[in-house]
């Protein structure tokens, strides 16, 4: 009956298309088939043969699930064979097959898509791992970059609780993702974060005292001492300055891989995106416009399990946001992101991809985040000590990439202590310094607001001179009048 | 105290954390029931309690309001009432605000947390063109009434651009929304135990400054503040100040001083800002022949232009001075450049003192 009915439906589009040439040239896309298999591999598949009813709409659904996913691949032989090209509904988008059987895809899977790694927790490779090589050079300022971060996150996380600078967070767990994905991608592609990405500024040369200068809003800060700290950018960087609203980036990040397209750039976009933020209608349209604009965007979303206290299990029921991509017709990747070397080859790959087919890529990273949400959250409030104290030993991802390359025969004790003692003499440095500079002049509250200060800021400009000078008392100092 | 309240005065150097009495509701308060000393944040969850309690219908959620949200308003909810009551939404305003009135269509009390004020814009469209239209455009087949929006709005001394602005004017301008910010605990369980139970959706500013920092006795029992009734907080003679929220507290400080020099102040809580009562202004204004509004939000379109216009068109024979305004600048909200951007006590008593002397 609903076969027949389907059927009926067909016949009708496909007379509605042979009818309106226009509308079929404008819609069909010839080269992919995105209805092609509703089936993704491993996903739990309701039996057609328990249907305990032939196809009375009316009778509750009964189903059986198979619990195998080897079932499930046999259904989808089964379901090849079904497909019949004079019975393929002719619709726009491309052919879809017809089916007797009704049946859903079922939204639950038997199996988690697996996660892409190379090293194990020790730093040894793993068998058969496939990985892009690296140099000795590449791998050992990966690993100075890295240990960096968690220098400036160690000694910038205290300044905040002494009272130094007024916020801060920390990208302690996903270093990795951090650094082997600004070392895979070219100083030019461009990048959208979110805020937990600072190691791809560090990467790109932004020193440690511009991230304290950001930090502390002195005059030396390329923002102006106006936003937050940690909301660095840097227009010699390619890194866009970091906004507070979650996932406003993606559909930006697509325009900007458009016009790199329109401009046939040498180069990508790359928007970072964190669990949480997937949830936002910006990181549908981000996605949605990117594949359908063909755009050059890597997406690279830091799943790290939370977001501030809401953990991924309210946030969405799919298996992570890996398989999100196949339904925007975006490819995609799972990867550790604990596991630089996977990161950096994936991150690599997923480049060359995106530039060269000049198309979207998704990747997931599996790292956790260690540390607070940021200095106003506490999250032993929420989730349990041993958890975090379970991924910031046996996952640790510094310590795994350590493992590597001291195996490698790159890396020593003795460099590894040098190292130590020289990065957090110029973190410490970088703040007293970022400290004792002036803030930013007067002036620069007016400025930006627009290309030039219209009448209504210049008589605000002047109205607050007066009142600072007549009222000296009532403004903080170290700002140049 | 005078140092302590010149520090209040610059914001900037007043500790977050810092208790302070809030004078013009404490002197209200001296002659009502006995309450319990508490703070702002703790009287908003006293609120949400009750309101869960006496409606079964009721319904608590946002963005980490589990385990008790950013600013701990929803502390203990979720345990006393149950997750399916009480619960954390995926990060997405939209959905919230949407989700919200969706509750709301079918009869239940939707009292949904935007985790800032700042954040509230992806819900811009669910709010604006949903929830504000939803009665009149089924010609009230359907209301969502039952919604509440709450969000944290204002200044925090370190909130920078994107945890400090105050959107109130944005709202003010939709008809079928109404808009309230509450100016201290008592205020605030009161006026949000209304807007709860109000047959009309409405978004709760609540002033994050003083979540910690504003301490007064509030009664334990269930009580409502009417709405669109604003309150005479200060009586003077001489010039009207009209504000809500935490922007008050900076007003009298202003009012303080202004009768050290011999300037009578009287001082307006507006409360409701929309739809709001134009009544108690117009009064007061009619008794001082001079007004000063004073807000966080940006001078230019802010809801100041809107209470002056109506002011003037209803006492223009009666004023002897154009109308003041003293708010934030034309700026976004700058982190370092915070004290400067403020509509300070000493700006305020500038404007009082020009305006009377005219
Ligand atoms: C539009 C918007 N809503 C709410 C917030 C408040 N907020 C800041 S970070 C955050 C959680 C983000 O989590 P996730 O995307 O997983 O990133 P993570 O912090 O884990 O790196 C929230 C809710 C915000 N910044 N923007
Ligand atoms: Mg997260």
């Amino acid at each position: 009956m609903w076969s027949a009915r389907s059927k009926a439906i067909g016949d009708y589009v496909k007379r509605c298309v042979c009818s309106n040439g226009r509308f079929m040239a404008g819609l069909v896309d010839h080269r992919s088939n995105p209805f092609g298999s509703s089936l993704a591999s491993g996903v739990a598949e309701t039996s057609r043969h328990a249907l305990p009813f032939p196809c009375n709409m009316a009778a509750p659904f009964l189903v059986r699930r198979f619990e195998s996913t080897l079932a499930g691949k046999q259904l989808e032989l089964l379901h090849a064979g079904d497909a019949d090209d004079d019975q393929a509904l002719d619709f726009p988008g491309g052919k879809v097959t017809y089916t007797p059987e009704m049946k859903f895809i079922w939204e639950n899977y038997v199996k988690r898509v697996p996660c892409y790694r190379v090293l194990d927790e020790n730093g040894d490779q793993i068998m058969g791992s496939n990985f892009k090589e690296m140099s000795k050079e590449v791998a050992l300022k990966m690993y100075n970059d890295m240990v960096t971060l968690q220098f400036m996150d160690t000694i910038f996380y205290e300044a905040q609780r002494q009272g130094r600078i007024s916020f801060y967070m920390t990208t302690i767990g996903e270093e990795a993702i951090n650094i082997a994905s600004a070392a895979a991608l070219n100083d030019d592609d461009l990048v959208l974060p979110q805020y937990r990405e600072p190691g791809v500024l560090l990467w790109r040369g932004f020193t440690l005292q511009d991230f304290a200068n950001q930090c502390f809003g002195n005059k030396d800060d390329g923002g102006k001492g106006r936003q937050m700290p940690v909301h660095y950018g840097s227009k010699k960087h390619n890194y866009l300055t970091v906004s507070s609203p979650i996932a406003t980036q993606l559909p930006q990040a697509a325009g900007i891989a458009y016009s790199l397209k329109m401009d046939k750039q040498d180069a990508c976009v790359v928007a970072f995106i964190g669990d949480g933020g997937t949830s936002e209608g910006d990181f549908h349209a981000g996605l949605n416009f990117a594949a359908v604009m063909e755009a050059p965007v890597i997406f690279i979303c830091r799943n790290n399990g939370w977001a501030i206290s809401t953990h991924i299990s309210e946030q969405f029921r799919s298996d992570g946001i890996v398989v999100k991509g196949q339904a925007y017709g975006i490819r995609s990747i799972r990867v550790d992101g604990s596991d630089a070397l996977a990161v950096y080859t994936a991150i690599h790959t997923a480049r060359e991809m995106a530039v060269s087919e000049q198309r979207p890529v998704l990747v997931e990273t599996l790292a956790y985040r260690i540390g607070h949400h940021s200095t106003s959250d506490d999250s032993t409030k929420y989730r349990p000590l041993d958890e975090i104290e379970y991924w910031k030993m046996a996952r640790n991802p510094v310590n795994r990439f350590r493992g590597w390359i001291e195996k490698k025969g790159w890396w020593s004790e003795k460099e590894e202590s040098e190292l130590r003692i020289s990065i957090k003499k110029q973190v410490l440095q970088a703040i007293q310094v970022a400290e004792r500079t002036e803030k930013p002049p007067i002036a620069e509250l007016f400025s930006d607001v627009y290309d030039q200060p219209p009448d209504n800021l210049r008589e605000q400009e002047t109205e607050l001179r007066e009142t600072i000078n007549k009222y000296p008392q009532d403004y903080p100092s170290g700002f140049p009048f | 105290m005078a140092t302590a309240l010149r520090r209040l005065g610059r914001r900037m150097a007043v500790p977050f954390f810092r208790v302070r009495e809030f004078s013009a509701s404490t002197s209200v308060l001296q002659n009502e029931q006995s309450g319990k000393s508490m703070n702002l944040y703790t009287a908003i969850n006293h609120a949400l309690h009750i309101a869960l309690e006496t409606d079964p219908r009721a319904y608590v959620f946002g963005e980490d309001v589990g385990f008790g949200g950013v600013f701990r308003c929803t502390t203990g909810l979720a345990d006393r009432f149950g997750k399916s009551r009480v619960f954390n939404t995926p990060l997405c305003e939209q959905g919230i605000v949407g989700f919200g009135i969706g509750l709301a269509a079918m009869g239940n009390r939707a009292i949904a947390e935007i985790q800032f004020a700042d954040y509230i814009f992806p819900a811009f469209d669910q709010i604006v063109n949903e929830a504000a239209k939803f009665r009149y455009r089924s010609g009230n087949q359907f209301n969502c009434g039952g919604l509440t929006v709450r969000a944290p709005y204002g200044a925090v001394g370190h909130g920078g651009h994107y945890h400090s602005q105050s959107p109130e004017a944005f709202f003010c301008h939709v008809p079928g929304i109404k808009v309230v910010i509450p100016r201290s605990p008592k205020q605030a369980k009161g006026l949000l135990l209304s807007c709860i139970r109000d047959p009309n959706p409405i978004v709760f500013f609540e002033p994050k400054w003083l979540y910690r920092l504003a301490v007064e006795e509030v009664p334990e029992d269930d009580y409502m503040l009417p709405l669109s009734e604003a309150e005479v907080i200060r009586e003077g003679s001489d010039i009207t100040l009209v504000g809500w929220g935490a922007q008050l507290s900076v007003m009298e400080q202003a009012c303080v001083d202004a009768d050290k020099d011999g300037i009578s102040c009287e001082l307006i809580d507006l409360k409701t800002l929309i739809p709001w009562d134009k009544e108690t202004v117009e009064a007061s204004v009619k008794k001082t022949g001079r007004l000063l509004i004073s807000h966080e939000a940006p001078v230019t379109g802010g809801f100041g232009a809107e209470i002056s216009a109506s002011i003037v068109e209803r006492c223009f024979l009666r004023l002897e001075a154009p109308v003041a305004r003293v708010c934030g600048l034309d700026t976004p909200f700058p982190l370092v450049f915070e004290p400067f951007y403020m509509p300070t006590k000493n700006k305020i008593l500038d404007a009082i003192k020009a305006t009377v002397n005219y």
